[in-house]
This record gives C-alpha cells, sequence and structure tokens, in this order.
C-alpha cells in the first residue's frame, strides 16, 4: 500500500460531495482531458491543473491520507467543500491507475504540503503543552448553574404545557395546528434546552398525521413527559443515566471516555438535515473490541461535515465516548493510519435477536429510537405496501422503517439479494429497520444502502 | 411497528384506554388509577410512557411475508473492477442533475453510456447486482438505451422489475434479453407459451423463434392465425419483416384477403419486398403501364400517364384507394404503383437502360418529383443497392445540397442500404462540397465509430466553421455526434485545434476560446472512449493481445436524445 498510496473507489470518492450538484460537476471532471499536469506522491497527496472557464487553470490538491481526515484546496471560486475539482481529481485517481502517475510535487504544492505540516506541529504542539484550564473554574461552575437553571425553567413550562395539551386532548389540539408546536419549541430554544426543542419539533410534524397519528403523539407527548422528569429528578437517577437525561435534553458533553484503539471498519456514512445544517452520521465497529460507534458531525449550509471516511474500509484508531449509559456516540481520537479497503465483515445475528437488542439498550436510555445491528442472513421480502427483511432458516422478520421504503437503497438492497440471504447493517427500533449497507452472500464487496 | 406482535395482553387494552384518554383529554375522561384533578394529566403521561417504553422493549419479529423465488443466475462473467466504477460514474451522471446551460470542457458522460453497453455487451459481461436499480433507472428514461441496457442487466433485472411497477417496461420489452425472450428448444413449450403466454411475451417468442428458425415462426404464427385479434395479427405480421423470404409468399398472399385493412396493407407491403412474388409481378405489370419513354422526341423522355381508377384488384395488392388531403389521387395512386412494383422491372421497360441512366433521364409534365420520390421509398424498401447509388447521384454534385428531388430524410435512407465504406465515402464527399449544416442527419447512418473518410471531413469542416469566424454552438449537433462517433484514435490528430486562436476582424466575439473550449471536449470524450474500451477489455494473460479499441461498437448512435 505504501507504493501503491492511498486510493479510494468511485463509490467512497462520491460520498465525499457536499450535494448532488457537486456529484454530478465532479464525475464529469474524471476524465483524462480535464486535467494536466495530475499527479501524486507520499501517502495520499494528489495534485492536477483544471481547465476552468476563466483565465487559467484552476489548481487543485488533495491530501487523503491526512490523519485528520482528508484535506483539499483549490484556486476556484466555489465555496463548497470540497469543490467538483477536487471530486473531479479523486475521481480520475479512482479511475485509472496510469491517469494520476507518481510525480515530484509541483512548487504550489509543495508550499501547501509545508503549509499544513507547519498548522499540523502548532496544533501537536498546543497538545503538548495544553493551554491552561479555564480561566476561572469558579466563573465556569457558576456559568453552568445559570444554564441548568434556566433549562429547569424550560421543563417546568413543558411540563405545564403537556400537562394544559392533555388536560383539552390531543384531537382539540390537533385544530391549533403547527404553530402551538413551533412556539413552544422556540420557547424551549430560549431556555437552551436544544434537546427539548428538537423533540417538540418533531411533535409539530407529527400532530394530525393519518390513522396512526395521535398514537405516536401520545408517545412522543409521553417520552417529552419522561425526560423532563427526568432532568427535573436528574439528581436522584444513577450517574449513567443522569448524564444520558443531560446529554438528550441538550447541555454540552464533551467525548471523556477513556480512548480506545481498535481496527473500525467503516459499516455507513450518511448526512440529514435542513438547509441550515447538515449532520452526518458515519457507524464504526470495532473488529477487536466488538463494539459499534457513531460518529456525529456537522456541517453549516452547503459544507459537507469535515469527518469522511469511506465506507468498507477500515481504520486504526483511537475513539473516545461521550459520557451517558448505552450512548454508542464517540470521538475520532488519534489515526495511526488512514483508511484502508478491507474485506473485514461485522459479525451477525437474528432479527429476533437484534430486537431483543433494541429492548435491552432502552433500559439505559428510554429515548433510543433504535440500536445499529448486523442481520445475517436475511433476505428482503416484499409484504404488501412494504417491505422486510426475513430470517431466511425462520419464520421471522422485521418491518423496514417507512422512511426506508422510499429510499433507492432498498432496491440496491434487493438487488444484491436477488432473493438469496445477505448480510445487512442498519439501524433497528421501534419504527422498523433501516438496512445502511450489505454484504452479498458470496464474496464481495461492501455495498452502501444510504 | 405495525406489523410486529405487541406484548401479550392485557396491556393492549390499557393502551387503547390511554389513546382514548389523551384524544378526548383529562378533562372530559380521568385515567384509569387516578383522580380527576390537576394531577390527571400528570397521571396520564406517567402511565403513557410507562407503557410506551414497555411496549417498545418488548417488540418481537413479525411473521415473515412469503418469499420471492431466487433470482435466476446469471453465468456471465463479472466485469473487471476499473469496468465496474466507470459504470458507476456512467450511470451518476444522469440527465436532469446537472446545472444546464453551458457544457464546458468535460464530456457528456450519459451520452457514452450507450457505446460503454455495447462494448459490455459484445464481452458478455454480467452487470453489477448493486448497479441494477440505476441501469433500471437510466433505461427508464431512455427508450433508446433499452434494449442494451437490459441484455447487459440480465436475468436479475427481470427478477427485479417483477418487484417494482417504476420497471415494468423491462417486462415487455425483453426482445433478446432474459430467460423469458430466448425462445424454448423444446417444441412443445414453445407451443404451450404461444398458446397460453401473454401477448408481450408471444412477441417475444415469436420474435426469437424468426430470428432462429423463420419457417417455425411461421408456421407457428398459421396456426392460431385465424383465431387472433386484428390488433394482435397485425403485430404479429410485422415480426415476418424479420428473415423475410420466398416461402414466405403463400401466407402472406393468403393474408392479403385479411378483414382488417391494417393487416391487409402490411402483408402488400411485406410482398412486394419480395421481387420475385405474384404481387410483385403484378405490381410490374400496373406501374409499367403508367411510365414509359417517349422516343418521339429529340431527346429520350420519360412520360407518366397516372392510373384514372383504383380497381378492386390495385385494393387487394395494398393499394389505398383514399389519397391524403391535398394530394390528387391518380398521382397518390401512382406513387403506391411505382413504390411496390420490383425496381428490376424498369430497366426491360424503359429500353435497357441502367438505373443510372433512367434517373437521369427528363421527365414530362412536372412528374419527376412524383416519380422519383416512388422510386426512393422502392429503393429502401427492396435495399437496392444499384438504385439507391443512381438515385442519391454524386455527393458534390450542386443539387445534393438543396431541396433537390431527394430530400434529406430519404438520402439517409437510401445510404442505409449501401456498404459502409461506400456510406463513409459518400457522406465524406457530401460534407467536402456542402459543409456540416445539413449533415447532421447523413451522418447518423453512418457505422460507429466513423470511418477515417468522415472523421477527417467532420473534422476539416469544423476547421473551416472556425475559421470562417461563427460561433460553435451553431454545431452543437454534428460535435455531439463527434463526440461519441468519432474514431477514439483521432484524437491525435485534434491537438492543433486545441489553441485559442488569434480571433480575426470579422469573427463573432469570443468565438475563437468558445471553439478552443468545444474541440477541448471533443478530444477529452475521446480519450474517454478509448479508456472504456479498455478497462472492458477482459483480463487476459500477458501474451495475449488486448482487444483493438473502437473494434466492439456495433451500434449506430441515433441524434441525442434528452
Amino acid at each position: 500500500m505504501t507504493e501503491q498510496g492511498v486510493r479510494w473507489t468511485v463509490d467512497q470518492v462520491l460520498a465525499l460531495a457536499p450535494d448532488s450538484a457537486s456529484r454530478t460537476a465532479g464525475s464529469r471532471l474524471g476524465a483524462a482531458g480535464s486535467w494536466s499536469g495530475a499527479g501524486r506522491c507520499g501517502e495520499g497527496t494528489v495534485w492536477g491543473l483544471c481547465e476552468g472557464g476563466g483565465s487559467g487553470p484552476y489548481r487543485t490538491v488533495v491530501d487523503v491520507a491526512d490523519p485528520s481526515g482528508p484535506a483539499y484546496r483549490c484556486s476556484c471560486p466555489s465555496r463548497k467543500v470540497p469543490c467538483k475539482h477536487a471530486l473531479g481529481l479523486l475521481l480520475l485517481r479512482a479511475g485509472a491507475e496510469e491517469a494520476v502517475p507518481r510525480a515530484r510535487a509541483p512548487e504550489w504544492v509543495r508550499e501547501w504540503i509545508s503549509g499544513r505540516r507547519a498548522t499540523e506541529r502548532r496544533r501537536t504542539g498546543d497538545a503538548a503543552h495544553p493551554a491552561p484550564g479555564p480561566a476561572d473554574p469558579e466563573a465556569a461552575r457558576r456559568r453552568a448553574e445559570r444554564r441548568a437553571e434556566r433549562v429547569t425553567a424550560g421543563a417546568l413550562e413543558l411540563e405545564q404545557r403537556l400537562a394544559d395539551l392533555l388536560r383539552g386532548g390531543l384531537a382539540a389540539a390537533g385544530e391549533s395546528g403547527y404553530g402551538l408546536w413551533e412556539e413552544t419549541a422556540a420557547r424551549m430554544v430560549d431556555a437552551q434546552a436544544q434537546g427539548l426543542a428538537g423533540r417538540v419539533r418533531e411533535l409539530g410534524a407529527l400532530a394530525g398525521t393519518g390513522p396512526g397519528g395521535p398514537v405516536r403523539l401520545l408517545e412522543e407527548c409521553a417520552l417529552l413527559h419522561l425526560l423532563g422528569q427526568g432532568w427535573l429528578r436528574r439528581e436522584r437517577l444513577p450517574e449513567g443515566l443522569a448524564a444520558t437525561v443531560r446529554s438528550r435534553v441538550g447541555l454540552p458533553a464533551s467525548a471523556d471516555g477513556p480512548p480506545v484503539r481498535d481496527h473500525w471498519l467503516v459499516l455507513a456514512q450518511y448526512d440529514t438535515g435542513d438547509s441550515r445544517l447538515t449532520t452526518r452520521r458515519v457507524w464504526l465497529y470495532g473488529t477487536d473490541s466488538g463494539r459499534t460507534a457513531l460518529l456525529l458531525s456537522y456541517g453549516a449550509a452547503g459544507r459537507a461535515p469535515d469527518v469522511a471516511l469511506p465506507v468498507g474500509t477500515a481504520l486504526d484508531a483511537e475513539l473516545s465516548a461521550y459520557p451517558g449509559a448505552g450512548q454508542p456516540r464517540a470521538a475520532l481520537g488519534e489515526q495511526f493510519a488512514p483508511p484502508a479497503p478491507t474485506a473485514v465483515r461485522p459479525p451477525g445475528t437474528t432479527t429476533a435477536r437484534a430486537l431483543v437488542r433494541y429492548g435491552e439498550a432502552l433500559r439505559d436510555d428510554p429515548w433510543l429510537e433504535s440500536v445499529p445491528v448486523t442481520l445475517e442472513r436475511v433476505v428482503p421480502v416484499p409484504d404488501g405496501d412494504g417491505w422486510q427483511v426475513a430470517d431466511a432458516d425462520q419464520d421471522t422478520a422485521l418491518p423496514l422503517a417507512p422512511a426506508a421504503r422510499s429510499r433507492p437503497g432498498l432496491w440496491r438492497l434487493v438487488a444484491v439479494s436477488g432473493g438469496a440471504p445477505v448480510r445487512v447493517f442498519g439501524e433497528c427500533g421501534h419504527q422498523g429497520f433501516t438496512p445502511l449497507a450489505v454484504w452479498p452472500e458470496g464474496p464481495g464487496e461492501v455495498v452502501p444502502l444510504c | 411497528m405495525s406489523r410486529t406482535a405487541d406484548t401479550d395482553a392485557p396491556l393492549p387494552d390499557t393502551w387503547e384506554e390511554l389513546v382514548t384518554t389523551a384524544l378526548l383529554g383529562t378533562d372530559r375522561r380521568t385515567p384509569a388509577g387516578s383522580v380527576p384533578g390537576p394531577r390527571a394529566p400528570h397521571d396520564l403521561l406517567d402511565a403513557a410512557a410507562l407503557a410506551t417504553v414497555r411496549r417498545r422493549a418488548g417488540l418481537r419479529p413479525a411473521r415473515a411475508a412469503r418469499r420471492p423465488a431466487p433470482a435466476p443466475a446469471d453465468p456471465r462473467p463479472a466485469l473487471p473492477p476499473a469496468a465496474a466504477r466507470r459504470l458507476t460514474l456512467l450511470l451518476t451522471d444522469r440527465p436532469g442533475t446537472s446545472g444546464g446551460g453551458r457544457r464546458g470542457t468535460a464530456p457528456d458522460l450519459m451520452e457514452l453510456l450507450p457505446q460503454w453497453l455495447a462494448a459490455a455487451n459484445a464481452h458478455g459481461y454480467a452487470a453489477p447486482p448493486e448497479a441494477l436499480p440505476a441501469l433500471l433507472d437510466a433505461a427508464r428514461g431512455r427508450t433508446d438505451l433499452r434494449p442494451a441496457a437490459l441484455r447487459f442487466a440480465g436475468p436479475r433485472a427481470l427478477w427485479l422489475a417483477r418487484l417494482n411497477p417504476d420497471w415494468r417496461f423491462a417486462l415487455r420489452a425483453t426482445h433478446g434479453g432474459g430467460a423469458s425472450a430466448s425462445a424454448p428448444d423444446d417444441p412443445d413449450r414453445t407451443r404451450r407459451l404461444w398458446q397460453e403466454g401473454l401477448f408481450a411475451e408471444r412477441v417475444a417468442l415469436l420474435t426469437a423463434l424468426r430470428s432462429r428458425a423463420p419457417a417455425a415462426a411461421r408456421a407457428l404464427l398459421a396456426a392460431t392465425w385465424a383465431t387472433e385479434r386484428a390488433e394482435d395479427r397485425l403485430m404479429f405480421l410485422d415480426s415476418l419483416r424479420a428473415g423475410l423470404g420466398p416461402d414466405d409468399e403463400p401466407f402472406l398472399e393468403q393474408a392479403l384477403a385479411d378483414r382488417s385493412r391494417n393487416v391487409r396493407a402490411t402483408a402488400a407491403e411485406l410482398l412486394s419486398a419480395l421481387p420475385d412474388s405474384a404481387l410483385a409481378g403484378r405490381m410490374a405489370l400496373r406501374a409499367a403501364a403508367c411510365v414509359a419513354v417517349d422516343r418521339t422526341r429529340d431527346v429520350p423522355m420519360i412520360v407518366v400517364e397516372a392510373p384514372h381508377e383504383c380497381d378492386a384488384g390495385m385494393e387487394r395488392d395494398g393499394v389505398v384507394a383514399k389519397a391524403p388531403a391535398g394530394r390528387g389521387e391518380r398521382s397518390w395512386w401512382l406513387g403506391q404503383l411505382v413504390e411496390a412494383a420490383p425496381l428490376g422491372c424498369w430497366s426491360r421497360r424503359l429500353g435497357g437502360r441502367t438505373p443510372r441512366e433512367i434517373v437521369a433521364l427528363p421527365v414530362a409534365d412536372g412528374w419527376q418529383g412524383e416519380l422519383h420520390a416512388a422510386w426512393c421509398r422502392a429503393a429502401v424498401r427492396q435495399r437496392n443497392a444499384a438504385w439507391s447509388r443512381a438515385l442519391l447521384g454524386e455527393p458534390s454534385a450542386p443539387e445534393a445540397g438543396g431541396p433537390g428531388a431527394v430530400s434529406l430524410a430519404e438520402r439517409a435512407q437510401l445510404l442505409g442500404t449501401l456498404p459502409a465504406a461506400e456510406r463513409a465515402e459518400w457522406v465524406a464527399g457530401f460534407i467536402e462540397t456542402h459543409g456540416l449544416s445539413e449533415a447532421f442527419q447523413l451522418l447518423g447512418v453512418c457505422a460507429v465509430p466513423w470511418a477515417a473518410p468522415v472523421g477527417r471531413a467532420v473534422v476539416d469542416a469544423l476547421n473551416i466553421a472556425r475559421d470562417a469566424g461563427s460561433y460553435p454552438w451553431s454545431f452543437s449537433g454534428v460535435m455531439g455526434l463527434a463526440e461519441r462517433c468519432l474514431d477514439p484514435s483521432e484524437a491525435g490528430r485534434l491537438d492543433a485545434l486545441l489553441a485559442v486562436p488569434d480571433e480575426p476582424e470579422d469573427a463573432s466575439p469570443g468565438a475563437g476560446s468558445y471553439w478552443a473550449e468545444a474541440f477541448q471536449r471533443l478530444v477529452t470524450t475521446l480519450r474517454l472512449r478509448a479508456t472504456l474500451l479498455t478497462e472492458l477489455a477482459p483480463p487476459t494473460p500477458p501474451a495475449a493481445e488486448p482487444a483493438p479499441a473502437g473494434s466492439v461498437e456495433p451500434t449506430a448512435p441515433g441524434p441525442a436524445r434528452r
């Protein structure tokens, strides 16, 4: 691999695109003729000149082997990261071996590399001499207290609003519509309880949706009530559950768990979000520890979150868990090698065991929507309007979550299976199963479904 | 999770009760185990929270639904890894996802998909299963892609199409594609499928059998002919067009007496394509009676006496009696007679002249347009190269570029009857004389990749157009064709055109750089096409020769569809 350097597949590169327009534009630029002077050096530095509409060619350079994630630089005016030129360059590299030959880096590339090294040194230097702690621990404690008080006030107000709602009845509340929930959510934002605000907003989306609406609304109201009560009595909860309540309510936490070094398989990466914020989830599976961990990262409008790990690779790295019992969330610590392709697959289980796992996880976190599981020997089966994944050897099945039915990933899953048992990674919860990655029955690479 | 069994009773009752209370409100209904008052909503929420978590924690798997039969195995070899990556790229570049507007220097990947598919099919590769949904979506949007895409997609795509209504088209159009399309070898199974199958299956079966055993296909059709519906008879009859031969005459002759007028017309058309058929003989007699050489003049001249009536015999032989609005009925009848008469009869009738001499004769009383147009249709229908050649004339002739007796569409059809090399020479000669503005349709009938003379003529003409100072988008149609059809080995000759030239005084502003950009895209696309083909070459032992690039592109490209 050192001779070869890091080389990502087309799918992996396309997953980096911040939006579908960049994906299309990038794939058009992934052909040899668009580029001149393309070359690569080191573990994963790739560069090239791309003909642009302007006066001269754009200078594009990408480093995919950087331990802190891929880094891009392009002289084009686009504000997207990575821009279409960076994507095109990586696609060129992914396409044909000889398209990007090993070469000596030209001056402008060397400048960029040395600039990055300097930054890297400064950063590690800072780590060696940690910045002096919070200037005034006493002031920080007071700030935290004040915030807790505001959240408490928010929780009390929310409880009052929920009580009013149920006194009058959910049927009556349906008539007051979306505005009620929006206003309550805004109040929770004022109270600095982002977690509560988010749940309230989802309630607004649920209100008045179809026949199952009232049931879902009651469920979510009850869980919101449970969270409010959990916050108000957090002192009497066990520490793990209290930490879960704090993070669910929306208090900031830092990943202070002990670092766990492992070979982490990248199982899935997908983005959700609106025009303001993109949330990226990356699921990792530690082949030695058997742990499944979630990396969350965020990107502001139009920008892809900075963590990008290609599905189907494994990385030798340290992960630190966030506090809270049963929380899969972790932060990526030191990476000892760039992500490398792997044929290792995570071990799987049955549909029944997957639901047991979800049930057990609810003990630590009753607000949990789903747990990550890998199902072994399951077949996607059409079931009325929906789909299930059925155990190949038993008469049991998990229905697919409603949202998963309309995604293109469903058809990739069905196509890869072809009616034969496959191994599927996904999220299993009360809404059903959401497939995120599939491995074919025989040998073959993982196919992302998200 | 609606389909998952809930936990055991009595909880569901309690839960229903809680939902009802919540809907009505605690002011109207007191929750079980609570008392009316300010605590009631709180108690209801407590109970609901407990029940919700309990319900979720107690979820059990659902009963499995009926599993579909597994997809049939695809024995074809897998794509080489580089080609599989390329396919992902080609399928990502879907029309409509781009920003539109100016195209820049990047190649149009979607337009390369047809060639890629043709080459992959020529090698006999299986499609990667995960690519099938994108492939089917692409074929759904572009009917011209369907035959090649479905052949490449193979049996698993048909299996998938049965599960997704969006892909039903794949089940309708499986000519030469998947398992159901290949006619079974077993005659009993063939007969059963023919008698019991759906219409689409039967058409596919007949087409497949016809391509392999024409007589057997005809016999199959004849067996049930009398009981078929008129629309179906028309479709089935049409599938005899492939592999048409003298043996088909008795069956077709009998179809001339069909109840349906469309069936009769099709049968007559097929018979007229058989020069030795009785119908062709009857038509020759009728047509010859209308056309003669007048030797009394100084210069021999063709005189035309169009038929005065359309008798029952003519109608039975497929002549449509009623002329379309705006056409004289006598010239309408004449056109049909000449079109259906075997071209071989004219030499005898017109003084032993060759086709070229006949076409060169002047025609009296303004009948030339009608007569020559009918001969064109006859030459195309009978695939007669000598007559096509005569009617096409010299590519450099002045009238070849203008609106002459023979339109560009007719020329394109006539060219289709000539051997590929001759076709290329003619089109190249046409472009050299008349430029590119009229050449688009003619280029469409040239074999891909373009033979050297065509490629050279197109590049030279583009170069001339650039020097003349016009904008490249006046030629975007030809440019797009060139990107797809020019031989990739021509890329080297184009390098000189990539520079931005000095702008002449009278040129359109900025045209030079746009041309450089357009040529850049052309070269990029050609290089990419060469790469695509190399990637598809099977991994051979080092001693073996790699498949030459450009040797596996059997398709003729239609004009670009969007």
